[in-house]
């Protein structure tokens, strides 16, 4: 872990923490009202608005994680640095591409 | 393990180097005795072949810490009384560092980070310089005072687990010596150290468990320094002024 590193993971967090709280929220408000999946989708697709929200939680979650796996992965396992920055790297693209396509899914019309 | 009888310890000595095992002796217990008084009296009256390091027996000189039932501590200023269960004592070398001997540990890789993270003071004056006054009150010297009363015995380092998990982490005493150096402004490599410390293995690979400010025999607090390392160094690289 360097600055640089140290400042990404703690952006990625301090960006996730309200988007967490607004997505958990959502929940909330979708299982009370009884919401359908039609219904989220019919609210969710072509809009601008959350497809901005959840790239840019997708975005967040796939950097900050893959820091914090990079870091576990040279501590805990014989991978060496250079081993566990390649492979927290393909996780990072992994979660990235996971999220985007749960993203389209959602938001595209 | 041989049972203490009244007025005896117990007392496990590691020997041998990494491979080596514990061996029990048979110490008198005493007053006011220390840990150092025990490996000093197996040393000096049962088997005089046994490798420890100690100099000044006052808890200034920092080379007499060792792991007492699996706590780093420097062993002159550790009362038997205070750390000894049931009679017991088990007493290794420092972990975190080879072993050269039995309680002997190798300090050369503790000192090798301290100098890799700037420890080394950078005059910006001469001898024929005057000397530059500064004051005890002044907001940096306030802040460098509180962690220069370190001895270097090396005991946050061996409690340390992220110098157990990362082999390049210099670990708190070298994180503290250079936290110390970048509030003298007498210094004149802030700018090298602060990169040093900033770079893998520099202060931003510390978990934060705070226990070299635990174990720490001086109680100084090795965590808050590298907390204001770590504001330092992301301020710097914020302004552009670091390049790691």
């Amino acid at each position: 872990m360097n600055v640089r590193l140290y400042l990404w993971q703690r952006g990625t967090a301090a960006l996730m923490a309200p988007l967490v709280l607004i997505h958990v929220a959502v929940v909330f408000y979708a299982t009370r009202q009884g919401l359908s999946a039609a219904d989220i989708l019919g609210r969710t697709r072509g809009s601008v608005a959350w497809g901005l929200f959840y790239t840019a939680f997708v975005a967040a979650a796939a950097i900050h994680a893959g820091i914090g796996l990079r870091t576990i992965l040279a501590e805990w396992t014989p991978l060496g640095a250079r081993g566990a920055a390649l492979t927290a790297t393909a996780f990072a693209l992994l979660l990235a591409g996971l999220g985007a396509r749960a993203v389209i899914a959602v938001v595209m019309p | 393990m041989t049972e203490a009888a009244a007025g005896d310890l117990s007392v496990s000595i590691w020997r041998g180097g990494e491979d080596g095992s514990f061996t029990t002796y048979r110490v008198p217990a005493r007053a006011s005795q220390t840990v150092l008084d025990v490996v000093t009296h197996v040393q000096r009256h049962i088997d005089p072949t046994l490798s420890y390091r100690f100099a000044c027996r006052v808890g200034m000189c920092g080379s007499c810490a060792m792991t007492v039932n699996g706590r780093p501590r420097w062993t002159c200023r550790t009362h038997v009384s205070k750390v000894a269960e049931g009679g017991k004592l088990e007493i290794a070398p420092l972990a975190n560092l080879p072993v050269i001997k039995d309680l002997a540990a190798d300090m050369s890789p503790f000192f090798e980070k301290w100098q890799a993270a700037g420890g080394a003071f950078a005059p910006t004056l001469t001898r024929a310089d005057p000397v530059e006054p500064i004051r005890p009150s002044e907001p940096d010297r306030v802040v460098a005072d509180a962690g220069i009363e370190c001895i270097n015995c090396g005991v946050c380092y061996a409690g340390c687990d992220t110098v157990r998990w990362n082999a390049d982490y210099v670990g708190p005493a070298a994180l503290n010596r250079a936290w110390t150096l970048m509030n003298d402004r007498r210094d004149g490599a802030q700018r090298e150290r602060l990169a040093a410390v900033a770079a893998d293995g520099g202060c931003h690979a510390c978990h934060s468990h705070q226990t070299c400010q635990d174990f720490c025999p001086q109680s100084l607090s090795p965590t808050g320094a590298i907390s204001g390392l770590k504001r330092m160094a992301t301020r710097a690289y914020l302004r552009g002024e670091l390049k790691p």
